[in-house]
């Protein structure tokens, strides 16, 4: 199960690969460690424990030679906020405070950013279903989570090429900011795509029933830019195997 | 819904819609001049899963899709993603979509024969405004020691966004209606 090769519009997943420690610690742990470090940064705001958890994350980038530069595209947005929030603070409590909680939330976005950039999606999908597994008591089925994922995954392509072909349309018909005019057509040709695709994964894993059955990993039979083809009729099925 | 187990309908219709709030990103945001803030069509997605999608479906899509961008994919509005984006101020209204789609949701199943737009609106303020900013807001007061009332006051830019959100997403629900009376069944 990999991310599928997305359109133009989507980046596949962020991860960079490498063989730094980090790459090779288990991504358990490493959502373990930042889990830890969430909670327990959230009850301090000493500068020397904030500061030292923003120097070993540095630390963190450096072991895993990832340039700090990956991490503005996460910072970036957030720009508005923390300058309001640095000097509301500031000019309202103290400056030190205000240094310390930009500091904190500085520090845990570049840490869970690290996980995530040192850890393949195939990987993290792989540990959230593991994690899931003792929640099927109360009618949580793993497999059907991974399903899900990988469907959305193949999904995405999809609809994101459709709002294309949308927005392209209504453009040429002069519709091109009318918002109910874009989200409609989208949604119905979305809805009108379940019911192909559920027909398609049914024929081939033999109906939804069976509980402990084997979910499809096969590819859907959805053509990547799916236009009115795909909307009204189903693809013919590939051959898995 | 009167089966509990998710079918296979339900799984496909949960990731599409996830998919659906991905493309949702890729809507240029429209900035209401008077305001200078900038609304972006994503949080529209949270509406549509929960009153197209019901309940569980509709919240199952939006948490669909924040693992999507908790495992790296740069799927939010402004190209972010990873994990990095749940520890910054405005995760809490990323969790209180969830919370909001299932409101939406149940509010629309149990109305879904007589549903009008008004009514329609009215169940997407509650869910993805009342219900999300309830959840945004103390949220980044917590993240950044900011006191509620300040942070509140600061949200408040995103509200006539937002209701303009409700009111489309009403029209639509609206609009499906007609076309996919069957939605809020079971699938067969």
């Amino acid at each position: 199960m990999s991310p599928t090769p997305s359109s133009e519009s989507h980046a596949p997943a962020r991860t960079r690969p490498g063989r730094s420690p980090l790459h090779r610690m288990p991504a358990g742990i490493k959502l373990l460690v930042l889990a830890a470090a969430g909670t327990g940064l959230a009850f301090t705001t000493s500068l020397w424990v904030l500061g030292g958890a923003l120097a070993l994350t540095g630390a963190g980038y450096a072991i895993a030679r990832q340039p700090v530069r990956r991490l503005f595209g996460v910072i970036r947005p957030m720009i508005w906020l923390l300058v309001p929030i640095f000097l509301v603070q500031g000019f309202m409590e103290s400056w030190i405070l205000a240094v310390a909680i930009v500091t904190r939330i500085i520090t845990l976005v570049a840490l869970a950013q690290l996980v995530t950039l040192t850890t393949p999606s195939d990987t993290m999908i792989a540990v959230i279903t593991r994690a899931l597994t003792p929640f099927r008591v109360f009618g949580v089925h793993p497999g059907k989570v991974a399903l899900a994922i990988s469907l959305a995954l193949r999904f995405l392509p999809v609809i994101g090429g459709l709002a294309q072909e949308v927005r392209d349309a209504q453009r040429a018909r002069g519709l091109g900011h009318n918002p109910l005019a874009l989200a409609l057509p989208l949604l119905i040709r979305t809805l009108r795509m379940a019911g192909d695709v559920t027909d398609a994964i049914e024929a081939r894993s033999g109906g939804d029933d069976d509980e402990d059955a084997a979910p499809a990993r096969t590819p859907v039979p959805v053509t990547p830019r799916a236009g009115s083809a795909a909307a009204s009729s189903p693809a013919p099925a590939p051959r898995s195997s | 819904m009167k089966h509990t187990v998710v079918r296979t309908k339900d799984i496909v219709l949960i990731a599409l819609f996830a998919a659906l709030m991905a493309a949702l990103a890729l809507f240029p945001p429209i900035t209401i001049p008077a305001l200078g803030v900038p609304i972006t069509a994503q949080s529209m997605g949270v509406m549509l899963s929960g009153a197209i999608l019901g309940a569980k479906r509709g919240g199952l899509s939006i948490l669909l899709f924040l693992l999507l961008v908790a495992i790296g994919l740069p799927l939010l509005s402004g190209g972010r993603g990873g994990l990095g984006v749940f520890f910054g101020p405005t995760a809490g209204f990323m969790f209180g979509w969830v919370l909001g789609a299932v409101l939406i949701g149940y509010l629309h199943e149990r109305a879904w024969a007589t549903i009008e737009p008004f009514k329609s609106f009215l169940y997407c303020f509650l869910g993805g405004i009342v219900v999300v900013y309830a959840i945004g807001i103390p949220w980044a007061s917590v993240n950044t020691g900011v006191s509620l009332v300040k942070v509140a006051v600061g949200s408040l830019a995103f509200i006539p966004g937002d209701m303009l959100k409700a009111g489309l997403t009403a029209l639509a629900v609206v609009a499906i209606r007609k076309a996919f009376p069957a939605m809020h069944q079971p699938a067969a």
